[in-house]
């Protein structure tokens, strides 16, 4: 008979109830939305990463990790192949030039990377030279580099000039692949330092380890980190995307303001619930009063007024959970291959209805300690 | 026998902003069972205050009040509402009955509170509804009944628990002639048959007829009927 009156209470302005149930509908669904694009940011980051791992030193990305540590990496199961480099950080005539170049074993690297595309005649004239360096499309056509050019690079990390003789230009697999880079030979920048600084030598800045299979990511990572851990250079494994991604702080902020508006969704939503929660109860103060006469305690309002706060937002939520299905299909389509996995999690789905129980019990706090307080003769009004 | 309701030197003000107001003072009365009394008075004397005080909605300052002899005033919020539930039944002036709730919803509402079985419930129900003569109403609606008979479903919830006593505010005051007629004649069967003690707050004199007591009450003072102003009323 309570839940009864409960359920008639609840639908008691069919409009209102119609309007607040379509907000936390609304509500939920954008919350969804939003919880699964993040969510599909990281799936994304992990599916893309394919097979490629890249280790470095635990501590930072600064400190260098030992020669020695590429034919222990060997060894670990999974493994197929490592290469490994070190950040050059050379400027091309002055700081504007800015671009990305490395010091990488390039035999291995540019085994493990087949997304870069050179001409075979090219690429075995670059592995030939010890002085030779490989660069993408983008960025001979920015100096206006032809093959057989000499280019020098001041050392900003490694002191001093270095020369450089363009032998490869590599092109991108496809549109995604950045062609804007500048590889040369890690023999050449180690044993360079063996001479002038010997203590710098055999360091490497971080290794890339080709795996048979994506399944086995995780486990590799963990079995990699394990063979050095409580040694002087511990590792961090990670996914190749997962390791750009730390450098892309830009990325870190757009998520933040994404959980960020998705909580302000749920506050918003919140006030409205409160507020249709509060005006009910105060237009039926008189039939709560009545309750009370009748000798309904507290705990009997309690219920009523909580139970049909928990009834709209349930209702809404439901039809919010639901709805975000086709909404993340649509969205998912309009988006294309940006995001190549997009779920919607059941982590999302537990957030969701966690939000709208949140949402449904605060709402009806007010009312009830309203409706429980005040005195029943006040209650009742001027009855004459 | 001794009387249902005895109070003694109730006294009972109001604050109006840092004045307060005297509503009742030094009020005693004896309620004999049985009694159906009625209690007139100019408006804004304080007999609704009266009423609430007997029927243990609000709190007297001094003065007790003993029905069946326990003292009243003394009981703590939640023993007050469990008292009432058992001793009092309700009749308003504008009915309150709660909207969403059939006729038959409305009446069972206060046996929620009792433990009874659902069947146990329906047999008082129709009981109460058989009394005030609307049994083929219990699935309407308070919206769909008119002002009398939504009063007559009020005394069926009022009388459904089988309470000490019946309180009335003002019940005719919101009905045409003919439906008050029907509500005072059903009030007189509950004295009359069933030997219900009624205390009714009326202006109407008509309805104070129908009574076998009255009190009269101007400024917070009570005195017996005065007859000049009695029938000064007629
Ligand atoms: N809750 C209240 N707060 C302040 N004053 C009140 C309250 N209830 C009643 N009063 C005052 O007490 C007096 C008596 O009111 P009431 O008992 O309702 O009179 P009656 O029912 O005889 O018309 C009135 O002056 C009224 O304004
Ligand atoms: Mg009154």
């Amino acid at each position: 008979m309570l839940l009864k009156l409960l359920f008639r209470n609840a639908f008691r302005h069919k409009l209102r109830a119609g309007l607040t149930i379509c907000g936390i509908c609304v509500a939920i669904l954008a919350f969804g939305l939003l919880r699964t694009v993040v969510s599909a940011w990281y799936a994304g980051v992990d599916a893309s990463s394919s097979t490629r791992l890249v280790t470095r030193n635990a501590i930072s990305l600064i400190f260098p990790l030992p020669l020695s540590y590429k034919d222990k990496i060997r060894g670990v199961e999974g493994v197929k192949m490592v290469s490994l480099g070190n950040w050059f950080g050379g400027i091309y005539i002055e700081e504007k030039n800015f671009f990305a170049n490395f010091a990488v074993d390039s035999k291995t690297y540019l085994d493990l990377y087949p997304e870069f595309v050179i001409p075979p005649e090219q690429k075995l004239s670059f592995l030939k030279d010890r002085k030779g360096c490989v660069v993408g499309r983008k960025l001979a056509k920015r100096f206006g580099w032809k093959p057989g050019d000499t280019i020098v690079l001041r050392g900003t990390i490694f002191p001093g000039n270095w020369e450089f003789i363009l032998r490869a230009v590599y092109k991108g697999k496809n549109k995604t692949i950045d062609e804007s880079q500048f590889f040369f030979h890690w023999d050449y920048l180690n044993e360079t330092m063996k001479k002038v600084q010997p203590r710098r030598a055999d360091q490497v800045g971080f290794y890339i380890i080709g795996t048979s299979s994506p399944d086995i990511a995780a486990s590799t990572s963990k079995s990699v980190d394990s063979l050095f851990k409580n040694s002087f250079a511990e590792t961090l494994t990670e996914t190749e995307k997962a390791f750009q991604m730390s450098f892309i702080a830009l990325s870190q902020t757009i998520l933040m303001v994404i959980q960020l508006v998705s909580l302000v969704v749920i506050v918003i939503i919140l006030a409205v619930v409160a507020n249709t929660m509060a005006m009910s109860v105060r237009e039926r103060m008189n039939e709560y009063a009545v309750f009370k006469t009748l000798g309904f305690g507290g705990f009997y309002l309690s219920i009523l007024i909580l139970g049909e706060s928990l009834l709209i937002t349930a209702i809404g939520c439901a039809i919010g959970i639901i709805a975000t299905f086709p909404a993340a299909d649509a969205f998912a389509r309009a988006v294309g291959d940006f995001f190549p996995i997009f779920n919607i999690s059941s982590r999302t789905i537990y957030l969701d209805m966690l939000a709208a129980l949140i949402v449904g019990v605060v709402a009806a706090i007010f009312p009830i300690w309203r409706a429980v307080t005040v005195p029943i003769a006040s209650g009742l009004g001027r009855v004459g | 026998m001794a009387p249902i309701i005895e109070i003694k030197d109730l006294t009972k003000s109001y604050r109006r902003g840092n004045q307060s107001i005297v509503v009742l003072e030094n009020i005693s009365l004896n309620i004999e069972y049985g009694d159906f009394l009625a209690l007139m008075g100019p408006s804004g004397s304080g007999k609704s205050t009266l009423l609430n005080l007997i029927a243990g909605l609000d709190k007297a300052d001094s003065g007790s009040i003993k029905v069946g002899g326990i003292d009243i005033s003394l009981l703590s919020e939640s023993m007050l509402a469990k008292w009432r539930s058992e001793n009092v039944g309700f009749i308003f002036q504008f009915y309150n009955l709660v909207p969403v709730l059939t006729a038959f919803e409305n009446v069972e509402l206060p046996l929620i509170l009792t433990g009874l079985s659902k069947k146990e419930r329906k047999e008082h129900v129709t009981t109460a509804l058989n009394l005030v003569n609307l049994e083929d109403r219990m699935d309407h609606y308070p919206g769909q009944l008119s002002g009398g008979q939504q009063q007559r479903v009020a005394i069926a919830r009022a009388v459904v628990t089988d309470p000490t006593m019946i309180v009335a505010d003002e019940p005719t005051g919101d009905l045409d002639r003919a439906s008050a007629e029907e509500v005072l004649r059903l009030m007189e069967r509950l004295s009359g048959d069933i030997g219900k003690t009624i205390i009714m707050v009326t202006h109407d004199p008509r309805a104070a007829k129908k009574a076998n007591n009255m009190k009269y009450l101007e400024k917070g003072v009570l005195a017996n009927a005065p007859e000049a102003s009695f029938s000064e009323c007629l």
